[in-house]
């Protein structure tokens, strides 16, 4: 069965007969990122994509709130009619999973999606200010609001924000948004090795200059020779002062070429949607996200145990790493490689059988579990909402 | 003043006052840590809200995590009530005790444990201060951005519980936004680590949940804050208006322009005069309202900034324009807004508001702010965060005049109320504690109240920590 609710009352009523006689529900926007997570089976799916439309936009109060069924790229075309962005250029991942359709607001915020300025930034959380959304009661809740400083209460956006549909039905998303750019430029590095690279992106970004988004895509992802990227953005001048003086800076790296205008946002669009990793789709793709200095040496780790292609994102903070599936796609390695530099590894794409069996998040510490547990609870008593989608009983 | 209500004090609690201290004594390992001399609690009473008060059971100032959890899960066992505590200063009465109920104060922990530049990020104990880890973060040229004006004094255990701001937060977020991850006691003594170094946790983000939580899901006790490098330079300008219409006008041309200035401060006529008869900074005393506008980079891109929210000024009839062009003349220009509260304070008693508007409705709500208090026969002077729309009302009023001080209070409540009418909020950086709770019904529906109880249950079912807080005392008999 298929549910596409169009209005927040309808949504709430619907939620308040099935919650009569609890039935499990999947809860979609576009259906592009369907396959992340563990393979759930559920009688109905709830699809937001009737939820559309914008409700409120003030550029000069840089606010805008949208409902979750809006594809991104509307949003995103509103925006720059008024000159302004998303801050944390949420990521589209149709070509690495093979999926079709339209990424949703809706599905960015559940999944808390942010992209290669998420280092300058902040992510998706961070630029969410408020939610309308219904919980696994039927009730029609508003968390934060549309103003930028609010600690009125418990802050249930965090919560809500990458929860991935497992606490409530979010009907509608307001953001702060900031001024697009005027100017944008890449200083590009040529030949690091991924520790040469880690260190330079790690130095880029303790400057008084430091890039909205540091990359590296080692030889092979989607070159012969080694990148490594660091973007600048801002008024025209201080872009151009901005590069001299970090080039500068890092000359004992060796020498940047700068990219500007369509080739240097195709590169970082690249870097953003792991297009360098999608090619050849039978590979496992792992997302591991780590102390940024630690990067290079985590993935060194886990090439002592089996070969992968990497890209870095985040000044080395951010590794796609995509891998063979055999051996659980090195499940034990890799978590135990993020794991001792201080981080998380998350299975993004994989086969559905590998789901069910390797926990596509890392697993949380029984305690924390419990919390989590109790958590789900208390938004879902009934347990509707894409339930074992994270992880089995939540 | 006394309108807040309490809750009522368990005298079984209150009848084993003794044993509970001994018991704590023998828990910690310097028996100086727990304090029980009536004098020596009195400046545990309240924080800075401090026309409210109640001296707790006893004081324990542990020195470990190790100490918190053995002290959480000996208080929690014995149905014993927990007010945690960083330095006291918060402006909401979010750390003042209850007769019945011990401190926990994390102000001996104040160390830094680490600091990673090439992470961007540095670990430290929760009760170390605000302006302290900037400083012990400076000789590697960073910072900690959130800055509120207590931040000589305030913690980061005490910023995490409110989720603090600061002037600067237009450009760098408030304390969610810089706080990466914590070390956090459970109410049962359990120690869970919550996020860390690296960015975005797997599952629920506890880390956010936690932020702003005003000390009720359990005791953070470390923390891991972001930090970042230190811009070249920052100058501000100071821009007089004749209307705070055309001053707010101003502001919304600014951000409509595609410039985020690191601050834009608002002051109105009345708290101009009370700053410049205070600090002699130079303002101009007829203006009706002024902006200051602080930008960050070299020296050219500042001068390109500063020369582009000018010619906005210009369009909006700006009456003086002071630039400034050296340390000097910075400090000059930050002097009266940094004193204003301190300036204020010799002039009149007053309480400090903290809603948030919505910027595009700031000249109206500031005309009707003015009629409120008008209304009860009082003054107002406005000192604000006008990029974020962050107000703080000074609602002046003698504080040995009970009728003025009831009036203050139902002023400031009537402009709560119209902040949350607006489309803003009670409160953008002090937190709700026991100043806003009675308010709470007026931003949220009683459902979305029972849904964050409800989260809070999850971390401490029996409401031990901090009760009486944030949450309408009715909320739960009537739920």
């Amino acid at each position: 069965m298929r549910f596409e609710p169009r209005s927040e009352d309808e949504a709430a009523a619907l939620l308040r007969d099935l919650v009569r006689a609890p039935s499990p529900l999947r809860i979609e926007g576009g259906g592009t990122r369907t396959t992340i997570g563990r393979p759930i089976q559920t009688a109905a799916t709830l699809s937001t994509r009737a939820l559309a439309g914008v409700s409120l936009y003030e550029p000069a109060e840089m606010v805008v709130s949208v409902r979750t069924g809006t594809p991104v790229a509307e949003l995103e075309a509103l925006l720059a009619g008024k000159g302004q962005m998303l801050p944390f250029e949420p990521p589209d991942f149709r070509a690495l999973l093979g999926s079709a359709g339209e990424p949703t607001v809706g599905g960015v915020v559940a999944g808390n999606l942010s992209g290669p300025r998420r280092i300058q930034a902040g992510a998706c959380r961070d630029s969410l200010i408020g939610l309308r959304f219904v919980n696994g009661r039927g009730e029609l809740l508003r968390a934060g609001g549309r103003v930028m400083k609010n600690v009125t209460g418990l802050d249930l956006v965090k919560l809500l924000c990458g929860s991935w549909g497992t606490l409530a039905l979010l009907l509608e998303a307001t953001f702060k948004v900031l001024p697009r750019p005027e100017a944008s430029l890449t200083l590009c590095f040529a030949g690091l090795s991924d520790d040469e690279a880690v260190a330079l992106m790690c130095a880029a970004m303790g400057t008084p200059f430091p890039p909205s988004a540091a990359a590296h895509l080692p030889a092979g992802a989607g070159g012969a020779r080694a990148r490594t990227l660091l973007r600048l953005e801002g008024f025209r001048d201080s872009v151009r002062y901005r590069a001299e003086r970090l080039a500068a800076s890092l000359a004992g790296h060796g020498a940047a070429e700068r990219i500007e205008g369509q080739e240097s946002a195709e590169l970082w669009r690249a870097v953003r949607d792991v297009r360098p990793l999608v090619e050849p789709r039978e590979r496992a793709i792992w997302r591991l996200s780590l102390p940024p200095r630690r990067g290079a040496e985590t993935v060194a780790r886990i090439r002592a145990e089996r070969s992968c292609a990497v890209l870095y994102d985040w000044a080395g903070g951010l590794v796609w790493l995509a891998t063979e599936e055999r051996d659980d796609a090195g499940a034990a390695p890799i978590r135990a490689a993020a794991a001792a530099a201080g981080g998380h590894a998350m299975l993004v794409r994989a086969s559905p059988e590998l789901r069910a069996r390797v926990p596509p998040f890392h697993p949380p510490s029984a305690r924390v579990r419990a919390l989590e547990a109790g958590i789900k609870k208390a938004f879902d008593p009934a347990g509707i909402f894409n339930p074992g989608l994270r992880e089995a009983g939540i | 003043m006394a309108g807040i209500a309490f809750p009522t004090p368990d005298p079984r609690i209150l009848a084993r006052k003794s044993a509970i201290v001994a018991q704590l004594r023998a828990l910690v390992a310097d028996p100086e840590a727990v304090i029980d001399d009536p004098v020596e609690l009195a400046p545990y009473e309240t924080d800075a809200f401090t026309a409210y008060r109640r001296p707790p059971l006893a004081v324990v100032l542990p020195s470990s995590t190790a100490e918190v959890a053995r002290v959480l899960a000996f208080l929690a066992r014995e149905g014993v009530k927990v007010v945690p505590r960083g330095a006291g200063t918060s402006l909401s009465g979010g750390a003042i005790p209850l007769e019945d109920s011990v401190v926990v104060g994390v102000a001996r922990m104040n160390r830094v444990l680490a600091i990673d530049p090439a992470n961007r990020t540095a670990r430290v104990q929760a009760g170390i201060t605000n302006l302290a880890i900037t400083e012990a973060v400076a000789e590697h040229g960073f910072f900690y951005a959130p800055d509120p004006s207590s931040q000589l004094a305030c913690t980061l255990a005490g910023n995490i519980a409110m989720n603090s701001g600061g002037a600067h937060c237009l450009k760098y977020g408030v304390t969610t936004n810089n706080l990466l991850g914590v070390t956090l006691v459970l109410v049962d003594g359990t120690v869970v680590e919550l996020g860390g170094e690296a960015f975005d946790p797997p599952g629920y983000d506890l880390v956010g949940l936690v932020c702003g939580s005003e000390g009720q899901l359990g005791i953070v006790t470390e923390a891991v804050v972001r930090i970042l490098p230190r811009p070249e330079g920052a100058r501000p300008v100071l821009l007089a208006f004749a209307s705070s219409e055309a001053a707010g006008a101003c502001v919304a041309d600014i951000i409509g322009a595609g410039i985020v200035p690191v601050a834009i401060e608002f002051m109105d006529n009345p708290a101009i005069r009370i700053c410049e008869a205070f600090s002699g900074a130079g303002y101009p005393t007829e203006a009706a309202a002024l902006l200051i506008v602080e930008v960050e980079g070299s020296d050219a891109e500042i001068d390109a900034e500063l020369a582009r929210i000018v010619a906005i000024a210009r369009r909006h009839g700006v009456t003086t324009i002071r630039e400034s062009r050296s340390a000097t003349e910075t400090a000059q220009i930050w002097k009266g807004r940094k004193s204003a509260f301190g300036a204020t304070g010799r002039v009149a008693d007053y309480i400090c508001m903290d809603g948030t508007i919505p910027t595009s409705r700031l000249p109206e709500v500031l005309r009707r702010i003015d009629e409120i208090v008008k209304g009860y026969g009082l003054r107002v002077a406005n000192v604000f965060h006008a990029g974020d729309g962050n107000l703080h009302p000074l609602v002046l009023y003698d504080v040995n005049d009970p009728e003025q001080a009831a009036k203050a209070e139902a002023a400031g409540a009537d402009i709560l109320k119209l902040c949350v009418e607006v489309g803003g909020c009670l409160t953008g950086e002090h937190g709700v504690g026991i100043e806003k709770r009675d308010l709470m019904h007026h931003q949220f529906t009683r459902a979305e109240l029972l849904q964050q109880a409800a989260v809070r249950r999850v971390f401490d079912p029996d409401e031990i920590l901090n009760p009486g807080k944030v949450f309408p005392l009715d909320l739960r008999c009537a739920a």
